[in-house]
Order: C-alpha cells, then structure tokens, then sequence
C-alpha cells in the first residue's frame, strides 16, 4: 500500500514573504503507524497489551469485568480454562511482585509457564531479543509475558514473534498492568461495585503521583490511562525527577508543592525513587525527603480522607514512612492482591483472542 | 573510450543557466559539445540515448554518505554504496572517514580510491580531521589532501573543544580544506535516541535536545569569526590559505531551526559557513519513531514539526547550500534490535532525488533546476570538485538522465544497498532515473529500457 500525500500547505506565493509553512502536516509515515496521536498503540496481536493507549474504556471494561469473574470463579474449573497451554515469561529485571502474580495468573488459568530470565540463560551469552522471542515460541510458547530494561522492547517482540505479548514493564515506558491494578483499586474505594468504566467514570477525582516521574513506567502507564476515564492526574516532584514537559500529556498537571498536592488528592500515589536509571543524576536524599516524604503528619493534615497506593518495592523511610505503608490509609497489599485478579484477565485474553489477519504490506520482508 | 551522445533530451545546467531543448555528445569522459538538438553529427561508434522526454542534468553529487569501507564490508562496500549511488542519479559521492580503521591517513584515503575498489562512481574521501576522531590529536592534513581527500571531520562525532576546533581550522583552511563538524554537544545526549521533548518523555526515552545541535554551531561560528578577521592591529594572525582565502565551515545534517538560523546569520555577517540537509530532516518528524521504528533513529535525531519545517524555508529561502543523504547503511540484525541500543542512520541515495523532486519541487514548487543545483552544482562548489556539478563543455561526463513526472514506488528490496534501513520504503517517489553516467561511462540504466532494447 503506497503512502497517502499528504498537502503540506504551499509557501506563500509571495516573493518577498518567507514561506508560509507553519503548521503543516506531518508527511505520512510508512504503513501500519498512525501519524498522529498514540503512535504505540498499534499492536498486531488484539491479546497483546502492550501499552495502555491501545486500551478503550469498552476493553478496560472487559478486562475488569473479566478479572472480577475469574477471581470469583471455583478454581478447579478455572483452572480449566487454559488447561496446559504454554506461557512464557521472559524477565530482563528483576521484579517480585509482577512477575509472581502473572505466574500464579496463568497457573491459576492452568497453563503451563516457564521463566526465563537474563541471568541464567542463553541472554547471558548475547542471545538477542528476536531469538529469545523465536526459540520460546518454536519451544511452543503462545504468548510472552515480557518485562525489558528497553522502552519500547515489547513492540520489537510482538512483531518478531507474532505472539500475543503482555508488556510486564518496558524501560521507562510503560507497565500497563500495573496501571490496570491500579485502577481497580481506585475504583473498589471510590465507586464500589463498578467493574464498568467510561469517560467519565472518574470525574471528579484526583489522583496525585509523587516521586521519581521521569523514570517511571508505573507513572506514564497510570498517566495514560486515567485522564482517558475522566481522572484529573497532578504530578508531584522536583524538576529533575519530573520535567516540565510531562505537563503536555492531556490531563497532566504539574504540583511541585508535595502539601499543596496531597490537599487535593482522593488518591495518593507514591512512587520509588529508581536508582538504577539515574544515569549520573545527582540527588540530595536528605532534601528530597525534606520536601517529598510522605509522613503521618502530611497524611493527616492535608489528605486525612484519601488512599495512599504504591507499585512497589517500597523503600521505607525514603518516599514514605513505615508508619505511612502500614497505616490504615494504605492499600498498597491489596494493589499486590488486584495484580492476580487483572493478571488473569490479560492472560486469559492473550490466549483466546483470535489472531488478526496480517496487513499484507505491513509485514516485513 | 567510446562517445556518447544523449539526443532529444532536455538540459538543465544550474551552475550556468542553461535550461532548454540540447543534445550533448560525451567524449573520453569529458562533455565534448553541446548543441542545439539535431545538429551534432556523430561518429559511427558512437553509442546513442534518446532522452526524448527526458531532463539531462549535471550527474548529482552526495557530499555525506558512510561507504563503511575499509572494515564494514557486512553493512556496505565502496562498490555496493556507489551502485546504489549510480542508481540514485550519483554520480560523486564524499565519504566520511568513520570506517574501521579511521581514514586518519593518505594510505586509507588512497585505498577508498583504488581501482580494485570496483566503485561504479567517483569517490571522494573526506579525511578525519583528528586521530580517531576523538578530537584530540589533528591528522596530517597536507598529506591528506594529497592523497585526495577533499575536507576533514570527525563526522559520527563532534570535534568539542574549542582549542582543538580552532586548530583544525587553522590547518586546513592553510592547506585549503574545508571543515565539516558534526555538530552534537555529546555531554547533552548520553544515552539519548530520539529528540528530547514530549514525545521522548512520553515514549520513556532519553532525549538530544536541539541545544545540542544549535550550540556547538554557535560556537563554531564564533571561532570562524574571530579567524576570519583580517591580520589587524591585534597583531593576532588570522586563518587564510595562500589564495587569501578565509576558513571554510560546513555544517553537516543541520536539523534543528536554531541551527540554519545561525548559519543565516553568520552568512550575512559574510563568513564562509553552509550547510547541507538530509531528505529526512525535511520530510520526517520525531512523530515518525512511531512504536519504536529502528529505521527512524539516527544522529541528529528527527526533530519537531517546527524544526522540520525550518529545514524547508531554509532550503526554500537558498541559506541550505546543499541536500546531503547523510547515507548510512547497517545490517538488518543490527537495526532488529530494542530501539535504545540499535545504530544511528539510515540509507539514503536511492530515495535522495525521488523525494526532493517529489516535496521539494511538486508540493513546495522549489523550481527543478534549484532542487537540482542542491544535489550538484552547490555541494560541488563547496567542496570545490573541479569540472564536477556542471555539463559545460571540458567537465567530466558526469550526466543524470531522468523523467521528472514519473512516480514510482520505492521498495528497500530492491536496493543496491548491502542494507535496508530505510524509513521511506513503499514511499511514492517522483522522478526516475532511466541512466547514470560516470565520466562517459553508463553506470546504471533503468531495468524496463534495458529489456526494451
């Protein structure tokens, strides 16, 4: 399929006027990406979930109603449902919680998993991307749940492999799960019983993430996704941390007053700060703690009423206190217990989805 | 050597003005005469090409592309590159000394020229401008040139500090070379792929920010300043060569708004500055890296729809002396790979003339004969290649002959490139090139004449 021309409006016909080409158009881009908005939303698998933009508030729905029905359901014959098919989990990072509660997911759905993780595989002799993703699937993998230090590594595996490909965390990307967990329980506080959202679910509420923002996939995923569902979404920190820029994202606010932040909140969102993507960014802990660190104090004077959400690990004494992560506003153990619930749903969904027809000229040589 | 003659066609000659109805009859590599059509008579071995309906113009010149010889036979040979080069209507091509080793030296330079090269148009090498190209240590510019290379750069990377600029200057304006600087304040884009901004925020990568580009050319010009003042009062010795000639500064793949303003500037404020831009700085924006395209990562990144925008008023507006492909072929496992760790480039001299004539003459009407001087007569004056970028009578038979109508699908597939990396196949291209001639010699001919023969 050849490119549309797209008409870059003409310069000025003018000989003395400079070229009037101020907001043109963008060229079209080759086939099988959308010029504008969402440009990761394209998947070629409708079970993969790669990034929440490609997510409708119909297939957030689905998701949600779904986990609830799996989570309630005898687990015998949930167990049933996907009975020894084969799923993989291929982990370049570390992680507890995610990647634990995706293999109690697809156990709990009855398929079978297998682990793969950069340390004690073939990763470790400089296997690539592409044939870790073709060895698991010749190995009879029908989908991957992915986890990659790389933004944007789940698209390379999705296309390489034509798997269903669950996004387990890219990068500084995305965690569309997480976000996805998150949500549900949002909404357990907020709107009880509802496993059914729309754009304006979420009007009126507003969800304060706080912390490392720059180089959290839990914050871009949660970004994404809530304003889509009427969230107002106020993002807290200090200008390394979090640029200005974040703010061009719709629904985005910027509050670098952590207090000022907290008092409009119904939902507190901490996040860690993440060392290991620092690249050489100096940070005075001592000040950030002074100026970022949620304590009972806060809680109490500007947020008494709100939940305090967390993804995980938390670092106690760092972005929060003990006190704080134990309290009774915390639902940080039951944002863990959701990650089951969500996780089966997208497992589910991977492996009973039918496969599109390929685009023809999309498919690469 | 045999004669030539190309009959029917229609001539356009930027460097001297002509546009009109010629024949023209090519001889021992050399343009012998041109003529009003139907009056050159010729020899009986003379091979004959109606060009009836077709532009005849001056063979085009690519003054950057990466020919990744001599130790990357696996991305591109000397021979590969310039048979794509052939292919695209090249028919000079600079190469850039990033090679493995570095052109730092007259013999790697000689070797790129060598006949055993098997190159099917004229290669040109640009010679590194220091050891390495760590920008530290500067090469023997004199024996450089000697050798044939026709500038120096550290092209891949920026020559950064001050001291070691002004040197490099210094050197070659006495040894009459240009400069060529890779402009990219690396200590603003470790770690970075993509340009910095929303989206790169948005997409979870590190960003290049413009800064990046657009200071380095601030100070470049600076230095360029202050070494073309005359020998005053000061006492301080200026930079000039032993025609008198000031320094001569080229910004390679300019791509950001700030940067082209700078050397519009400096223009005006009369110093010897230009600048070249890549078809995909003027086509594409960073909208273009869409889910993590591989073949849309290169160094300067795609910029902002303001800054692509830039590029074609600069091109527009004659400040952009120049449409370079900034050619950088790399193996499909190299670009199949996660988008922060694939190779910066992207092929370019197969799509280089279909593009402009396709944007840059159709949608923003640059008129022909100006999209063509872009691609021959200025980058040839600016690197100062005698008889090549024009057909008057005594050049080198160096000659395009194309259908400027004529739309074509680009498929990577079918490249004469070793590699693939292109962010523009299955792209309509407008202009096809039916024969590439190298100093008299027919260096590519389109497959369907070749048949109707």
């Amino acid at each position: 399929m050849p490119v549309k021309s797209a008409t870059v409006p003409r310069p000025s016909q003018e000989p003395s006027a400079k070229p009037a080409l101020k907001n043109t158009r963008v060229v079209p881009v080759q086939p099988g990406t959308p010029a504008n908005g969402a440009p990761d939303a394209t998947t070629w698998s409708p079970g993969s979930v790669l990034s929440v933009t490609s997510l409708t508030p119909e297939t957030v729905s689905e998701i949600l109603t779904l986990a609830t029905e799996l989570e309630q359901e005898d687990p015998l014959k949930r167990a049933a449902r996907l009975a020894k098919r084969k799923i993989a989990l291929l982990f370049y990072e570390s992680s507890t919680r995610t990647r634990t509660s995706f293999e109690l997911a697809a156990k709990g759905l009855g398929a079978d998993t297998t682990l793969v993780s950069s340390l004690s595989s073939s990763i470790e002799k400089g296997e690539t991307l592409k044939d870790t993703g073709l060895t698991l699937r010749a190995l009879g993998a029908e989908a991957i749940i992915l986890r990659h230090p790389s933004s944007g590594a789940p698209w390379l595996l999705e296309r390489e492999t034509r798997l269903p490909v669950l996004n387990a965390g890219d990068g500084m990307h995305e965690h569309p799960s997480q976000a996805l967990l998150d949500l549900r329980t949002m909404l357990h506080h907020l709107r009880p019983g509802t496993t059914t959202v729309a754009a304006d679910t979420l009007t009126g509420v507003t969800v304060a993430i706080t912390g490392d923002i720059l180089h959290s996939r839990v914050a871009r995923s949660n970004m994404l996704l809530l304003p889509r569902l009427g969230a107002r979404v106020i993002l807290c920190g200090p200008p390394p941390l979090l640029p200005e820029l974040a703010a061009g994202l719709p629904g985005i606010e910027i509050e670098r007053d952590f207090p000022r932040a907290l008092a409009q909140a119904q939902i507190v969102m901490m996040l860690r700060i993440q060392a290991e993507r620092l690249a050489g960014l100096q940070l005075d802990l001592e000040q950030y703690k002074a100026n970022y660190q949620l304590t009972e104090a806060l809680l109490a004077a500007h947020a008494p009423q709100a939940i305090l959400l967390h993804p995980g690990p938390i670092i106690r004494g760092l972005e929060l206190t003990g006190e704080v992560a134990d309290g009774p506003q915390s639902r940080i153990l039951e944002q863990v217990h959701n990650g089951v619930a969500i996780r089966m749903a997208l497992v589910y969904r991977a492996l009973t989805l039918p496969a599109l027809p390929l685009l023809e000229k999309a498919v690469r040589a | 050597m045999s004669n030539l003659l190309i009959r029917n066609g229609h001539l356009i000659d930027p460097a001297v003005g002509i546009d009109a109805p010629k024949d023209i009859l090519l001889k021992d590599g050399r343009v012998s005469e041109i003529s009003a059509p139907g009056k050159l008579k010729p020899a009986p071995d003379t091979e004959i090409i109606d060009a009836k309906g077709l532009t005849v113009a001056p063979g085009l010149i690519d003054i950057h592309v990466h020919l990744r010889e001599p130790g990357q036979g696996y991305k591109e040979t000397i021979a590969s590159g310039t048979a794509a080069a052939a292919a695209g209507g090249f028919t000079s091509v600079a190469a850039m000394p990033n090679t493995v080793p570095t052109n730092d030296s007259p013999e790697i330079t000689r070797w790129m020229q060598a006949a055993e090269r098997g190159a099917s148009v004229r290669v040109f090498p640009i010679g590194a401008a220091t050891r390495a190209l760590k920008g530290e240590i500067l090469n023997d510019y004199a024996a450089l040139k000697a050798a044939g290379a026709v500038a120096v750069t550290d092209d891949g990377h920026p020559i950064l500090k001050d001291s070691i600029m002004r040197e490099v200057l210094i050197n070659a304006t006495r040894c009459g070379l240009s400069v060529i600087q890779h402009a990219e304040d690396t200590r603003m884009t470790q770690g970075a792929s993509m340009n910095a901004g929303a989206l790169a925020f948005r997409l979870g990568l590190r960003g290049m920010p413009p800064e990046a580009e657009y200071s380095l050319v601030e100070r470049d010009i600076r230095l360029l300043a202050e070494l073309s003042k005359d020998k005053g009062g000061s006492g301080k010795a200026g930079a000039r060569d032993k025609n008198g000639a000031v320094p001569h500064l080229h910004v390679a793949h300019t791509s950001t708004a700030q940067a082209v303003a700078a050397v519009r500037q400096a223009r005006r404020n009369g110093l010897r500055v230009t600048c070249e831009v890549a078809p995909h700085h003027f086509l594409l924006t960073e909208e273009h890296v869409g889910a993590y395209n591989t073949n849309a990562k290169m160094n300067p990144p795609l910029r902002s729809a303001a800054d692509r925008d830039a590029m074609i008023e600069g091109i527009l507006d004659g400040v952009v002396d120049a449409i370079a492909t900034d050619h950088a072929p790399h193996a499909s496992h190299e670009k199949e790979v996660e988008f922060e760790r694939a190779p910066n480039g992207i092929t370019g001299l197969e799509s280089a003339l279909g593009l402009s004539l396709r944007w840059l003459h159709r949608e923003w009407k640059l008129p022909l004969s100006r999209v063509l001087s872009l691609l021959s007569a200025q980058p040839a004056s600016l690197l100062n290649l005698k008889g090549r970028g024009t057909l008057t009578v005594g050049s080198y038979a160096d000659v395009v002959v194309f259908d400027p109508k004529a739309e074509w699908i680009f498929n990577a597939k079918d490249s004469k490139s070793k590699s693939r990396n292109t962010p523009f196949d299955g792209w309509t291209m407008q202009g096809k090139v039916h024969y590439t001639i190298s100093e008299g010699r027919v260096v590519y001919r389109a497959v369907a004449l070749k048949k109707a023969k």
